[in-house]
């Protein structure tokens, strides 16, 4: 969004014409100015609470358990004992699946639409993506527990076992339930998002650029390597973070194929937990205040969490474009 | 497009007009282990009387501390409070019916009802003691049942909630090692062997049912319903029972309500050759003070009906409603501690 609001500052006020049209439109520039400042600011204000309310409200958790809350693994309501460990484990670990499933995927699939399918059959799996996007989380989880969890306990997690000689990542048990089983549920919730949003962005790659490429006797790999996707980059790094957002913070499907168990596994088979999936199970049941303050400060861990993720992906961006070629 | 904008204020004032008196509105929250009653008593009441009662099945934690914050009229829970913790919140509160929670396998040739299980059984599972189904010490208690060697995954609930409560009670009152390594509490540091956590009574029944050789625990409805295989327990005096509305009428039945101050009973465990180990009362908890004195009475007045009119409800709910003798007590500890401006309330 920022390269965007960089052009509309700087280009200004259209140059006036005749005195009385410039003092017209430079105050309809103005109040259209500050209405877009004041919609702007309103989500700035409402991160700004968002931390603001999950610092305050963790306080007795951040005083009690310090830093050490991000290093322990300890999770005991019996005697109010909190770590955050296991939880920042299982969130990494399942969105980090996701996104190694998901984005190779969906780019595969969006160039094959954009430039390879015929506009036809384009045209009907672009419908299915958006219809796919529109399948509610709940249905995700439910599907999961009962269709997929099994197929992965009876199929997948018997070959991977297999394939990989026994190594400890895929350690029984084979129950079709765990952090691999959501991580790739999560890979499909996302890969309509990324896959949607990368063919808009490579549709908008100038054919006139293509055509150039094709017309230097460029083959189609070439084309796609060196044109589209140089161009698309930002709007690829972008649609990769929507995805990311959703899987980092998706609570209804993971909670219920991951198991809900807070110890850290070195098996993806075992059952684990995520930030979101542990707030969606003891939010409710909660009453002491200092295992409240405990899930808030998880809350809080997460939008940190969230925040390095992007800030990461920005330094990356910033590395990979050429000073000059900066849009 | 002008029609409705006179049509309707005209309506909603006929509305108006047509409801007699206005309906009052009362709002519970808690337990979702008796909402499925509560709200059949909820819609049945409003019928009978205009009296509207909303109750949000929000989780016992939930309805202890939205009481506690006056948020809502009544509040419900699984677990009950001590008597200091109910002086302490100004509150008072009283059993409304009795449930109960059922261990249930999913293990190759077990039926419903078949697995025997004693209470050092139970925890030993659970503990992670017992790994195998094929173990000698279940083999000695089921030498009828041609139990496989597999390995047992133990099910438990990953939320919050009074069942866990119901059956961590149980597990520390029939086991030192469980009460000192686990302890009892609506959600525990659950030994490593008690790894898969379902969300809600069905999330628990969808892991046992998907998970060959699992033990999970659930409330009586669940397993009725889902068809699972529940076992028999051994209980105090050393009978094998099987989970009916019977055998948990007769655990409720022994409970001395009489002599327990705020009415704070922990009913696992009881004695009696036909009481079933693992049953709870769920109880509702109100303010002693009431800043409105006619909105305690009428919710009163609908506990009250409950009480004398809502067994058969609760029956074919599976439910066991609270005897006569421990209405009367109920009722007369309204009388004694329930006050408006300093003047009791009227019923």
């Amino acid at each position: 969004m920022a390269p965007a609001a960089e052009t509309a500052m700087a280009a200004g006020p259209p140059r006036p014409r005749g005195n009385r049209r410039a003092a017209r439109s430079s105050l309809s520039d103005l109040v259209f100015h500050w209405a877009t400042a004041a919609c702007a600011f309103v989500v700035v204000l409402v991160v700004a609470g968002i931390l603001l309310e999950l610092v305050r409200h963790s306080q007795l958790s951040i005083e009690r358990f310090g830093l050490g809350f991000l290093t322990s693994n300890a999770w005991n309501p019996v005697i109010q004992d909190f770590g955050a460990l296991s939880s920042i484990y299982g969130t990494v670990v399942s969105t980090l699946i996701a996104m190694l499933l998901a984005v190779p995927l969906s780019l595969v699939t969006a160039l094959f639409l954009v430039d390879l399918a015929p506009p036809r059959l384009s045209h009907f799996v672009g419908m299915g993506l958006e219809l796919l996007a529109a399948v509610p989380s709940i249905i995700y989880g439910m599907w999961g527990l009962f269709v997929f969890a099994p197929f992965m306990a009876k199929y997948v997690q018997p070959a991977l076992y297999e394939i990989s000689g026994g190594i400890r990542l895929f350690e029984p048990p084979m129950i079709g339930i765990g952090v691999l089983t959501a991580g790739i549920i999560l890979a499909l919730m996302i890969l309509p998002y990324i896959c949607a949003v990368t063919r808009d962005v490579f549709r908008m790659t100038p054919p006139m650029l293509k055509e150039s490429a094709y017309g230097m006797g460029a083959t189609t790999w070439e084309v796609t390597r060196q044109v589209t996707i140089p161009y698309g980059l930002r709007g690829i790094v972008g649609a990769t973070f929507l995805g990311l957002g959703r899987a980092i913070g998706e609570t209804m499907a993971v909670t219920f194929v991951i198991g809900n168990n807070h110890k850290i596994s070195a098996s993806l088979f075992a059952a684990g937990n995520t930030i979101s999936s542990t707030l969606a199970n003891e939010f409710n049941e909660a009453s002491e205040e200092m295992y409240r303050s405990a899930l808030v400060e998880l809350g809080l861990v997460l939008f940190l969490l969230t925040l390095v993720f992007q800030a990461a992906a920005h330094l990356w961006l910033r590395r990979m474009t050429p000073k000059g070629a900066r849009r | 497009m002008r029609k409705p904008g006179i049509i309707l204020p005209l309506g909603l004032l006929a509305l108006i007009a047509g409801c007699g008196p206005a309906p009052v509105a009362i709002t519970g929250a808690g337990a979702t282990f008796p909402y499925p009653l509560y709200s059949r008593w909820a819609h049945t009441y409003e019928g009978l009387s205009a009296v509207q009662i909303n109750y949000q099945s929000i989780g016992s934690g939930g309805g202890i501390s939205k009481i506690k914050n006056k948020t809502v009229d009544f509040g419900a829970s699984d677990a009950p409070l001590t008597a200091e913790e109910l002086e302490q919140a100004g509150l008072v509160q009283f059993p409304m019916v009795v449930g109960g929670v059922v261990p249930v396998v999913h293990v190759a040739g077990v039926g419903p009802g078949k697995l025997r299980l004693t209470p050092e059984l139970l925890a030993a599972l659970y503990l992670g003691e017992i790994k195998s189904w094929d173990d000698e010490r279940l083999r000695a208690e089921n030498p009828d049942l041609k139990l496989p060697k597999q390995d047992v995954a133990v099910v438990r609930r990953a939320d919050g909630s009074g069942t866990t409560w119901m059956f961590t009670s149980y597990l520390s009152a029939v086991s030192s090692e469980w009460k000192s390594k686990v302890g009892a509490d609506k959600a525990v540091d659950w030994p490593n062997a008690a790894r898969w956590g379902g969300k809600g009574n069905e999330g628990v029944a969808a892991y046992v049912e998907n998970i060959d050789g699992s033990i999970g625990y659930v409330e009586y409805a669940y397993a009725l319903q889902n068809n699972m295989a529940h076992v028999q327990l051994k209980n105090r005096s050393g009978k094998f029972v099987e989970p009916t509305i019977k055998t948990f009428q007769a655990a409720a039945a022994n409970a001395d309500w009489q002599h327990a101050p705020g009415f704070y009973l922990v009913l696992v465990d009881q004695p009696g050759e036909a009481s079933w180990p693992i049953t709870g009362a769920s109880f509702i908890l109100l303010h002693k003070e009431s800043t409105d004195a006619q909105k305690t009475s009428v919710m009163l007045k609908f506990f009250d009906w409950c009480y004398r009119h809502g067994p058969a409800d609760a029956e074919s709910r599976h439910y066991v409603p609270m005897p006569s003798q421990v209405v009367d007590l109920v009722e007369a500890s309204w009388d004694r501690h329930l006050r408006s401006g300093g003047k009791p309330i009227a019923r």
